[in-house]
């Protein structure tokens, strides 16, 4: 029995992970862009977050909302005056920059909060937890599920249904073609940016809710994201969310063996799907 | 008649070759006449350097962007602290088993990561060197999480120090440094060298064709995998080397600091970068500009480090082929030229 | 007044000059062709009035307003749409995405509408949900000129749409060209197949390695004064 339970908590943590990844996703399927500040903008929401708490004394929910807008102006402006100028054929430019980007994050978030961990208030019911059969779960693992969830069939709306998903769908096949479509793809670059790190909040949110954090604790979640990612297939969100959960569940089962083996049990699940399915669980065709 | 000659050598760089026999003079003689702190110093900048060269041999020749490093720092590291502390070796010739250990674990990781492009193929080696990491803190006989130091038995009766003490009269503590530093000179100029040597070679213009086109290099008989392999192989056993020779000096270890992925990859981009990246003068003009910078602002903890960050952005925006780049561009000078450039003719004039 | 004109137009690809000075003029409600061989700096032209190329500052009027230095998405919104050569389908739309997505930089309420392209191409409605990449050559061609006309362009640059489609595919979409200018649209067609291009051309220019060597209405051009222009004097 407590394996099932052991496996029901790894699924739920395999939702905050498919937030951490969803935003790295989106910006990779558009623009082919791995952002290695990725682990470190999240660290930056939780932190923005924080301020927006104890400075206007918002409960973190509604200050996660406010947060929202000041993080895609961040994203936007970051796309649209650095890392634009990085794209091309060349691999190293936006590597290496983000690569800095990252550090200069985690620097700045130490000078300005110093490397104390930190956690977002928590209140009865994000400490509650429903008996669901034999199985006792977390009112906020459920919730973060259940965002996770939410976020990716959102992004699929977004993508399928609306012109600007079209217009992300062209700039990522063409960018020349779409620019004769009227399309500006270093526009369409910095919205989806700003649109990934809206859901960086959203992570953000939990992370800080769930846990301690800290300006370091940012290159750990971007190899969480990126695991999930590529076991899912690059592009694929629904992969990403079933990568995530695979990340999650191989912590869980490995931490219910030996506590200090929970990280190092993600990371060989990731490696055992990289032997099998090199191009991950549903890749995608045209790629 | 117009007349061709292929060159590869430049009048800089003969000039530069008389200037290097004296530099290396003045550099093994350097124990002789200056003190302790600055044979650290320069034991700093030499491994530093030797780092740079094989991250710039991946990345810069290779295009293959790791960001795992670590790892072969790591596991040379703590393959040179097994064979003193559990095999009874001395840690002199343990160096090279350091080297052989990080060959050995580069070799499922090549497996493992080749199979990811470009930025994927980045944060791969990172995960791998983290498993790595994961694994060795786990080696309770080497102090697990915690670490452990080199025993003084075994660094007191460490191969040379003696002769060292008699020959400069010194502490047997400064004749460890001074050995460091001298094995860490003699790594650094074959290091420089070999790689100068293999970018000259046949198999180094072929690398040079796979970073520019791969498809192209293919079409013409270039085997790109195999390039691949080599380069990463060779750079994971330098790396291995100069592993052994850090934590052999250092004397103490623990899987956080071995595996540090700020010590010894962020730095070592950063010195790439800055320098100039495919290039072998770029690393070295980098290390320089990143020890004078760390010596100025170290007291300024994470203002270093942002601005480190901030310089290779800047440059990686502004000036993509680094400090050096800028500086041969403007004044035509190739201390290490590898090109093979056609004088004479009309394409003298086309060029570039 | 001319819709649009080119005066000295010149573009280069780094080092290699591939136009040299080109005069163009676009009346309102005429066709023009542009005739060459490979290499006579057709799509060049193009690629510079569309604004892919972007060089030409003072050397490009649409409409009395100067967008030489326009960025192509800029240069579409104004009313020139373009139907690039190669056809250029966005290979994760559907046909009918695909055309949809032609209204993004202009939406602008006129003759042409899903509808009314589904009308002038009706085998794209039974493929509308197909991706644009699974339609024969002919029909992706039908996809990128309806994909243009859904902005209600005013001009229409065609960049060699008979481009690898068999003879009979050819004539099947030459005959949208009567309904496309009927709608009010001037036209700017490259082509290689100078029969079509004749047939369909209010006024014909003929290029030559990157200059404008023969213009003037089909039928006043002789066999013997295109064949020079297109080849050089004397071949």
């Amino acid at each position: 029995m407590i394996w099932v339970d052991t496996v029901a908590q790894g699924i739920l943590l395999g939702g905050l992970y498919a937030l951490f990844a969803a935003g790295l996703s989106l910006v990779f399927g558009i623009m082919r862009l791995v952002n290695l500040a990725h682990g470190d903008l999240i660290v930056v929401g939780a932190y923005l977050i924080l301020l927006l708490v104890t400075l206007l004394g918002l409960p973190p929910f509604l200050a996660a909302l406010v947060a929202m807008p000041l993080m895609f102006a961040l994203g936007w402006g970051l796309q649209k005056f650095l890392l634009n100028r990085t794209l091309g054929d060349d691999i190293l430019p936006p590597l290496l920059v983000t690569f800095g980007l990252s550090i200069v994050f985690q620097n700045a978030l130490l000078e300005g909060f110093s490397a104390d961990s930190q956690r977002l208030p928590t209140d009865a019911l994000t400490t509650a937890s429903v008996a669901i059969g034999p199985l006792n779960l977390g009112v906020m693992p459920l919730l973060t599920f259940a965002s996770a969830v939410a976020v990716i069939v959102g992004l699929n709306q977004l993508f399928y249904r609306t012109s600007l998903g079209r217009a992300f769908r062209a700039t990522s096949d063409d960018p020349v073609t779409a620019s004769l479509m009227g399309i500006k793809p270093a526009s369409i670059f910095a919205t989806a940016t700003g649109i990934a790190l809206i859901i960086v909040t959203i992570a953000a949110l939990y992370l800080g809710l769930r846990a301690n954090f800290d300006p370091n604790i940012g290159p750990a979640r971007l190899i969480y994201a990126f695991e999930a990612v590529i076991i899912g297939g690059l592009g694929s969100l629904w992969g990403t969310l079933l990568g995530g959960i695979i990340i999650g569940v191989a912590q869980t089962v490995g931490a219910a063996i030996n506590p200090e083996w929970q990280i190092l049990a993600g990371h060989l699940a990731f490696l055992a799907v990289l032997l099998v399915r090199p191009r991950g669980l549903f890749p995608r065709a045209n790629d | 008649m117009t007349t061709y000659a292929v060159h590869t050598r430049t009048r800089a760089s003969n000039a530069a070759a008389i200037l290097l026999i004296g530099l290396v003079a003045v550099l093994v003689a350097l124990p002789f006449f200056a003190g302790r702190s600055t044979i650290q110093d320069m034991f700093f900048i030499l491994t530093m350097l030797v780092l740079a060269q094989f991250w710039n041999l991946l990345a810069g020749y290779g295009g293959l962007v790791s960001i795992g490093q670590q790892a072969f720092v790591g596991m040379g590291a703590y393959a040179l602290f097994a064979a003193v502390i559990l095999g009874g070796l001395d840690p002199v010739p343990s160096i090279l088993l350091a080297g052989v250990a990080a060959l050995i674990i580069s070799i499922p990781t090549a497996f493992f990561a080749f199979r990811l492009q470009g930025a994927y193929f980045a944060i791969g080696t990172w995960v791998i060197a983290e498993v790595f990491r994961l694994f060795v803190a786990q080696w309770k006989t080497l102090g697990g999480g915690t670490g452990t130091s080199l025993p003084r038995s075994a660094t007191k009766d460490m191969w040379f120090v003696d002769a060292i003490t008699v020959l400069l009269d010194v502490k047997s503590s400064a004749a460890r440094d001074i050995l460091a530093y001298w094995l860490a000179l003699a790594l650094a100029l074959v290091t420089i060298g070999g790689i100068y040597w293999l970018l000259r070679t046949r198999r180094g213009l072929a690398l040079a064709a796979i970073r520019d086109n791969t498809e192209a290099a293919k079409s013409v008989g270039v085997d790109a995998g195999r390039m691949k392999w080599l380069v990463f192989l060779t750079s994971g056993f330098g790396t291995g080397l100069a592993g052994g020779l850090i934590y052999m000096q250092k004397a103490r270890i623990s899987p956080d600091a071995a595996f540090s992925v700020t010590d010894w990859t962020a730095y070592v981009i950063f010195i790439v970068v800055i320098g100039g990246i495919g290039t072998i003068e770029g690393p070295i003009l980098g290390v320089l500009i990143f020890f004078a910078l760390q010596s100025l602002l170290a007291d300024f903890g994470s203002w270093y480090l942002m601005t480190l960050g901030g310089l290779a952005i800047v440059i990686m925006l502004i000036a993509p082929r680094g400090l050096w780049g800028l500086i041969s561009e403007r004044t035509g000078i190739h201390l290490f030229p590898i090109r093979r450039r056609l004088t004479g003719g009309k394409l003298d004039q086309l060029e570039d | 007044m001319a819709l649009l004109d080119t005066y000295g137009l010149t573009a280069t690809y780094g080092d290699f000059q591939a136009l040299f000075g080109v005069d163009i003029t676009l009346g309102e409600a005429e066709t023009i062709a542009i005739i060459g061989a490979n290499g006579a700096g057709k799509t060049t032209l193009m690629r510079s009035i569309s604004g892919v190329l972007r060089n030409a500052p003072g050397m490009v009027q649409f409409n009395g307003r100067d967008i030489g230095a326009l960025a192509a998405d800029e240069i579409m919104a104004q009313g020139v749409a373009m139907v690039p050569e190669g056809r250029k389908l966005f290979p994760s739309l559907s046909v009918e995405e695909n055309l949809l997505i032609g209204t993004y930089g202009r939406r602008v309420s006129g003759h042409w509408s899903l509808g009314s392209v589904y009308d002038l191409f009706p085998i794209l409605k039974d493929r509308r949900h197909s991706p644009g990449t699974a339609l024969s050559g002919g029909q992706q061609q039908m996809v990128a000129i309806g994909r243009a006309l859904m902005s209600n362009p005013r001009v229409l640059l065609c960049d060699e749409i008979s481009l690898g489609l068999a003879p009979v595919v050819i004539k099947d979409i030459y005959k949208a060209v009567p309904a496309i200018k009927a709608a009010g649209a001037s036209l700017i067609v490259v082509e290689q197949d100078i029969g079509q291009a004749m047939a369909v051309a209010d006024r014909v220019y003929c290029m030559m390695e990157g200059r404008v060597t023969l213009t003037g209405a089909p039928d006043a051009l002789s066999r013997d004064a295109i064949h020079d222009a297109y080849f050089g004097a004397g071949q």
